[in-house]
């Protein structure tokens, strides 16, 4: 008899209680805290927080912890938590140029004002796994600079003295929310911008790889990464200048690209940016890359690598959405797929009816049989005289009832014109 | 299922979970949907805590519309059980404690993916259609900024030279599900993956149909009593799914049918997919 394969409440119920103890693991080994996730994976934690939009380590680490490490579901976690808040105020734009800098490097100029930081990095650590780590030690602290760190102004912004890099100019209109409203192509650099800020780091890396590679090439310099803290501020009514709510790290980077410029216009080098909440290096390095490959239209460069289409690169860069629809393939599609189920086997005996020799007429008269015939697969005949191997195996094994002779014959199948 | 530990999660969010701003913005895309019928209306989609492809599209519509004395079922390939339909179902009683429903008649609101349910729907009735791609002409042309220049231009040549194509070659429309249909004459529209057999029930519904892609962030609907044409030629008019076996529990003749596979023999049964249909008829036969 029919068993249902149909799932219900108890089966999920079940598969999470079941993924729950998963994730608990060995229950000898001591439960991992969130705050160990926060202060220990912390660069999982920026690149949920970075992902998701949203900006609070402490509720990253906890998404992290819920799935299990699965970054992109953590991320899904905490965008759809983030949905539920109110918007209390928007914060005046970030002055990177003031950020308190922990790591700043520059790869265009050997010295710069304020001078290369290295700052924490893995850059020149030998790729060698570290066994002690698998013991518990005690970890030294950082050495610390007698003097405080200067000023750092951004390195583009010397160029820009001189003329020989593109002015970015604030014209003051009130940026596209991408969280708020549909996307609406094309879209402009600072909703490109948005966009690819939540975009997946590893669709982003591939893609400003694929500019390096050659397709959609802009020629890339790092003018400037830096990383540390900014202050978040937000004008408040009252008050004459804009208040301080807090400091929030983050990662910027400045790509120098190829120079255009034609007749009328001085050749200039242009930019390629990239910002991300937390320590995002990669990610804010590829972020520029696209970024700057997607101007390619603006500053008329040739289109023809995916890099540089616009829909393309920003219609896939969320990885929520992107994991979402191709996870739903998980979903029943019965329905469907009976649907397609009953045209491949009438387009197959169509096939076979004709590939069997048989004249026009037989033909046709298949076809009405075919269509009477319906799905029901167990009771066709194998109409004509088409060699048995040459039919299907479902059919080679019919009874050879006569088929329907009428090539007129009613069709079973209703019409919609009503 | 209903342990004190799981309700908690859903505890502090507004009813029907989105909050009212923006409730408020997709009743007004709906509005100018129902006023320009089969025109997919942009609207500032939400995430929601199901993922993107899962109906992410009809549960915003659905919660946008949702008054505490609403009815709610909710199906997946016609079936009340099927887990995800489970899980949609669940969520709205949490966030929304509104009654449910399996009886198609019974309902005020029917969430729906891949399905239009057997019993013809009334007046008053609403059905929400889970969307995964709203653009009829995405598969022919992929960018949304030509697309909506055809639509505009009612530039729809290129969706019968894909039908002719499939005749062409096929000798039959190979479209068999989300079949595009010419709504009130004027917008071709995407049903959603419903197979092409619920397409007539679409035409001068008696119930108000909506369309939500949550994804892509578009919504559109049909608005009742309005012509709905699948899109056809005179010499290969269009034409619904038959089978020549009734429903093997029910014995209906006039469902759709799912095939369901009993044994490694090549054993199979065909079974109502709608399960609110096949059981009122079962009950109706005892």
């Amino acid at each position: 008899m029919y068993v249902a394969v149909k799932g219900g409440e108890q089966a999920i119920a079940n598969a999470h209680r079941w993924m729950a103890d998963r994730r608990r693991g060995d229950r000898n080994q001591p439960e991992i805290d969130v705050e160990q996730v926060r202060e220990q994976l912390g660069l999982a934690v920026d690149r949920v927080m970075a992902e998701a939009s949203l900006h609070d380590p402490g509720l990253a680490a906890l998404a992290l912890k819920q799935a299990s490490g699965d970054l992109t579901e953590a991320v899904f976690l905490l965008r759809a938590y983030r949905t539920t808040l109110p918007r209390l105020a928007d914060s005046v734009p970030l002055r990177t140029a003031d950020m308190r800098v922990e790591r700043r490097i520059s790869a265009t100029f050997k010295d710069v004002p304020g001078g290369q930081v290295l700052g924490p990095t893995y850059d020149y650590t030998h790729r060698l796994l570290d066994f002690m780590l698998l013991a518990e030690g005690e970890c030294p602290a950082p050495a610390r600079a007698e003097v405080a760190l200067e000023a750092c102004p951004q390195v583009l912004d010397s160029l820009d003295a001189e003329g020989l890099i593109e002015q970015e100019v604030d014209d003051g209109a009130m940026p596209y929310d991408i969280t708020r409203d549909p996307p609406d192509f094309p879209v402009d650099r600072a909703t490109r911008l948005q966009m690819l800020a939540r975009g997946d780091e590893g669709y982003l890396l591939a893609l400003g790889y694929s500019t390096q590679r050659g397709y959609g090439r802009n020629h890339p310099f790092s003018g400037e990464i830096r990383q540390g803290a900014v202050e978040v501020e937000i004008e408040v009514e009252g008050f004459d200048g804009p208040l301080c709510i807090g400091e929030i790290i983050i990662s910027e980077c400045q790509m120098i690209n190829q120079f255009g410029g034609s007749r009328e216009k001085a050749p200039q080098f242009t930019r390629g940016y990239g910002l991300a909440f937390g320590r995002n290096e990669r990610k804010t390095m590829a972020m520029a890359l696209v970024d700057r490959s997607l101007r390619a239209e603006e500053l008329g460069e040739p289109v023809e690598s995916p890099a540089q289409q616009p829909e393309f690169v920003l219609a896939h860069a969320d990885n929520v959405e992107a994991s979402g629809f191709v996870s739903h393939l998980k979903l029943p599609h019965y329905v469907d797929f009976q649907s397609e189920l009953e045209l491949l086997r009438r387009l197959r005996r169509e096939h076979a009816a004709r590939d069997g020799g048989g004249t026009a007429d037989e033909v046709e008269s298949a076809r009405a049989h075919e269509m009477d015939a319906g799905l029901k697969d167990t009771t066709a005949s194998a109409p004509l005289s088409a060699p048995s191997s040459e039919l299907p195996s479902e059919s080679s094994s019919e009874s050879s009832s006569a088929p329907s002779s009428a090539p007129s014959a009613p069709r079973r199948s209703q019409e919609t014109s009503a | 299922m209903n342990t004190s530990g799981q309700d908690s999660q859903y505890s502090g969010y507004n009813f029907a979970y989105l909050d009212e701003q923006t409730k408020r913005m997709i009743r007004r895309a709906l509005l100018k949907a129902v006023a320009i019928p089969g025109y997919q209306v942009p609207f500032g989609g939400r995430e929601m805590p199901m993922p993107y492809g899962w109906g992410t599209g009809g549960m915003q519509l659905t919660a946008s519309i949702l008054g505490a004395n609403d009815v709610l079922k909710v199906i997946d390939q016609g079936a009340d059980d099927t887990t995800n339909a489970v899980s949609i179902r669940t969520f709205f009683e949490r966030v929304a404690h509104v009654e449910t429903t399996t009886r198609t008649e019974a309902a005020s609101v029917i969430q729906t993916r891949h399905r239009i349910p057997e019993k013809a729907l009334s007046k008053g009735q609403i059905l929400v259609y889970q969307v995964p791609i709203p653009e009829p002409l995405r598969f022919i042309e992929p960018s949304e900024e030509e697309t909506r220049v055809m639509h505009a231009l009612e530039e729809y040549g290129v969706m019968h030279v894909k039908l002719y194509e499939d005749i062409a070659r096929h000798g039959h429309i190979a479209t068999t599900y989300a079949y595009p249909v010419k709504v009130d004459e004027r917008y071709v529209m995407d049903p959603s993956p419903i197979p092409k057999f619920d397409n007539p029930k679409l035409n001068m519904s008696d119930a108000l149909m909506l369309f939500g892609a949550g994804r892509e962030k578009r919504l559109y609907a049909i608005p009742p009593y309005t012509r709905v044409k699948s899109l056809d030629f005179e010499d290969h008019p269009f034409e619904i799914q038959a089978w020549d076996t009734p429903c093997e529990l029910c014995g209906a003749t006039d469902s759709f049918l799912d095939e369901v596979i009993t044994d490694d023999q090549g054993g199979r049964m065909f079974v109502c997919s709608d399960t609110d249909y096949c059981q009122n008829r079962r009950e109706e036969v005892a």
